[in-house]
């Protein structure tokens, strides 16, 4: 069982508010995120627009949970992707045979070489305003975090007594793995996701920022930031929903990540 | 030392190896007509139709096949020849020279500021703790978990559009420079010095610095025979973790302030779709990266001559 410490305890908190937030706004309010009112543009809050509208007069309450929608499902896609694709390469690479170990070490080193940022760009750069090219991309970058752990934790595991007795009595790989390696690897797995929830949204939201993530009209965090931006000084308000709901969904996370050390 | 040095010459020539294919398959298998694509971004989206496009495919020799035109880009490479760019017809190496001196400058100046905030707040809230320590500690969690353009827009907000301090965007005079060296030197402050103070206290706890006090030292000896080296040693390998945030921070503080550096530079030929700075712009980054790394590994060993530390 799993016990959290305060902080993660808040943390889940504001995410599982988030969450309901996201899912269940639409329920609240008639209506989609992408018809136009243009004779009611930048309202302020009001009893039918509870957050106003924006710069085309779409229906920011609604915007906003589209937005933070599609932010949690790449995270939990891209954090899902990359926890499997790590475990499993680690575990083969410490267990199986050494040239697969130099050849995973190989294509980790290759892809460290490089900010994940960039990469992630220059992935953007052939589909642009993709959802799937992102999540590659950004599950290309995180699973390498997955994998060296594993990696090293079942290395460690390997030689002791325990597996060694075990493989002596015969079990199966898939039983060890069970039994030995994954409650091991386990514990760590949930620090390591926080972060990469987190960062996957971050870059997401970078990538809607410089103008080659999601594509409008689609609602998204980064995107919406730099649209709203040149109406700052007409509504405030409007600039700054997506910087909270950015800003909370982040902390969120790494407040979650948090061990009892800090 | 040597054997470092080798290391990450070899790693060198891995990464330029390995992000010029990568970017020259990506960029290969971009859907669309190239040739249409770049027609649009030098005559604008008007003027292109069939004729136009023939031409750029012509004058840029479009229509060769996939291993010939990697086969040409690589023996390029080799004598640095990083071709045309595909818009402004210019030679990418010289506008990359260009960019990188204003990437440089940006992150010399980010991260010198950064150090000049993190030392004293680090060291100062492991040392009297209390108050202090709980606010650093509450904004430093604040400030990481927004994104590096979120404070920069926060910065222009307050700094030019309410208070008209300084310039919102562009480069020129050292005014310029200001608010994206300080948005850089902030999302790196707020990590660093955290790690400043747990290292601090690591040591203002230890048992050696304590012997120090008890000899006699005054804390200002102690701390500067005893206390600032094994301090530096592993806030300076940090830095080196800390290059990826770097290299991120510029490149989209560069985009938020058209500051005209590589970062910039990058995202603009995406847009664009100009091949070849796209290609010239992740190696220079792949490079900086790697050279950087090195960087840091040299100072530790300096700081730590014992070794052993160094990967």
């Amino acid at each position: 069982m799993l016990r959290l410490s305060f902080t993660q305890k808040s943390g889940l908190l504001i995410l599982a508010l988030l969450l309901a937030y996201a899912l269940g706004a639409p329920l609240l309010q008639s209506g989609d995120a992408t018809t136009q009112n243009l004779s009611q543009i930048l309202t302020a809050p009001n009893a039918d627009y509870w957050m106003g509208t924006d710069h085309f007069g779409r229906n920011m309450w609604l915007r906003l949970a589209e937005a933070l929608q599609l932010s949690l499902m790449m995270a939990a896609l891209c954090v899902l992707t990359s926890a499997l694709i790590g475990v499993t390469a680690g575990v083969l690479a410490a267990t199986r045979a050494p040239w697969f170990d130099r050849l995973m070490d190989g294509v980790v080193t290759m892809i460290l070489a490089l900010p994940g940022l960039v990469l992630v760009l220059i992935f953007a750069a052939i589909v642009p305003g993709s959802f799937w090219m992102l999540y590659v991309a950004i599950s290309l970058i995180q699973w390498i975090e997955y994998f060296r752990i594993s990696r090293a934790i079942t290395q460690r595991l390997t030689q002791s007594p325990a597996v060694q007795s075990s493989q002596l009595m015969g079990f199966g790989e898939w039983y060890i793995f069970r039994r030995h390696y994954w409650p091991a690897i386990a514990p760590q797995l949930f620090t390591i996701a926080a972060f990469g929830a987190a960062n996957a949204i971050l870059m997401m939201a970078s990538l809607g920022f410089v103008y080659v993530g999601i594509q409008p009209p689609l609602a998204e965090l980064g995107l919406m930031i730099v649209e709203h931006f040149s109406y700052y000084s007409d509504a405030p308000w409007l600039l700054a929903q997506p910087l909270i709901a950015l800003a909370l969904v982040v902390l969120a996370c790494q407040l979650m990540g948090r061990g009892k050390s800090l | 030392m040597r054997q470092l040095l080798l290391k990450r010459l070899l790693q060198l020539i891995a990464v330029s190896w390995g992000v010029g294919t990568l970017t020259f398959i990506l960029m290969r298998s971009l859907p669309g007509d190239m040739a249409y694509r770049i027609a649009a971004s030098r005559y604008g989206m008007d003027a292109v139709d069939n004729r136009a496009a023939e031409l750029v495919r012509q004058e840029l020799g479009l229509d060769q096949g996939a291993l010939a035109a990697y086969w040409q880009w690589f023996t390029d490479l080799l004598s640095w020849n990083l071709g045309n760019s595909l818009v402004s017809g210019t030679p990418v190496s010289e506008s990359l020279w260009h960019m990188l001196g204003h990437s440089l400058l940006l992150a010399g100046a980010g991260m010198l500021i950064a150090l000049l905030i993190a030392i004293p707040l680090g060291l100062a809230s492991a040392y009297w703790g209390g108050w202090l320590d709980r606010t650093l500690l509450t904004v430093s969690t604040a400030m990481r978990a927004v994104p590096v353009f979120v404070i920069g827009l926060l910065a222009v907000i307050l700094f030019a559009l309410e208070w008209n301090l300084l310039p919102v965007a562009g480069f020129g005079t050292p005014a310029h420079l200001v608010l994206p060296a300080l948005t850089l030197a902030l999302s790196l402050a707020a990590i660093s010095n955290r790690v400043i103070h747990t290292e601090a206290q690591r040591v203002f706890g230890s048992s050696f610095y304590e012997f120090a006090r008890l000899k006699g030292l005054s804390p200002w000896q102690a701390f500067q025979h005893h206390g600032i080296r094994n301090i530096a040693v592993p806030v300076v390998a940090f830095l080196g973790i800390q290059l990826i945030t770097v290299i991120e921070g510029v490149v989209m503080i560069e985009s938020l302030f058209s500051w005209p550096g590589i970062g910039h530079g990058l995202a603009h030929a995406i847009f664009a779709r100009d091949i070849p700075v796209i290609q010239g712009a992740a190696l220079m980054m792949g490079m900086m990266f790697v050279v950087l790394n090195t960087l840091v590994d040299i100072a530790c060993h300096y700081l730590d001559p014992r070794g052993g530390r160094i990967a």
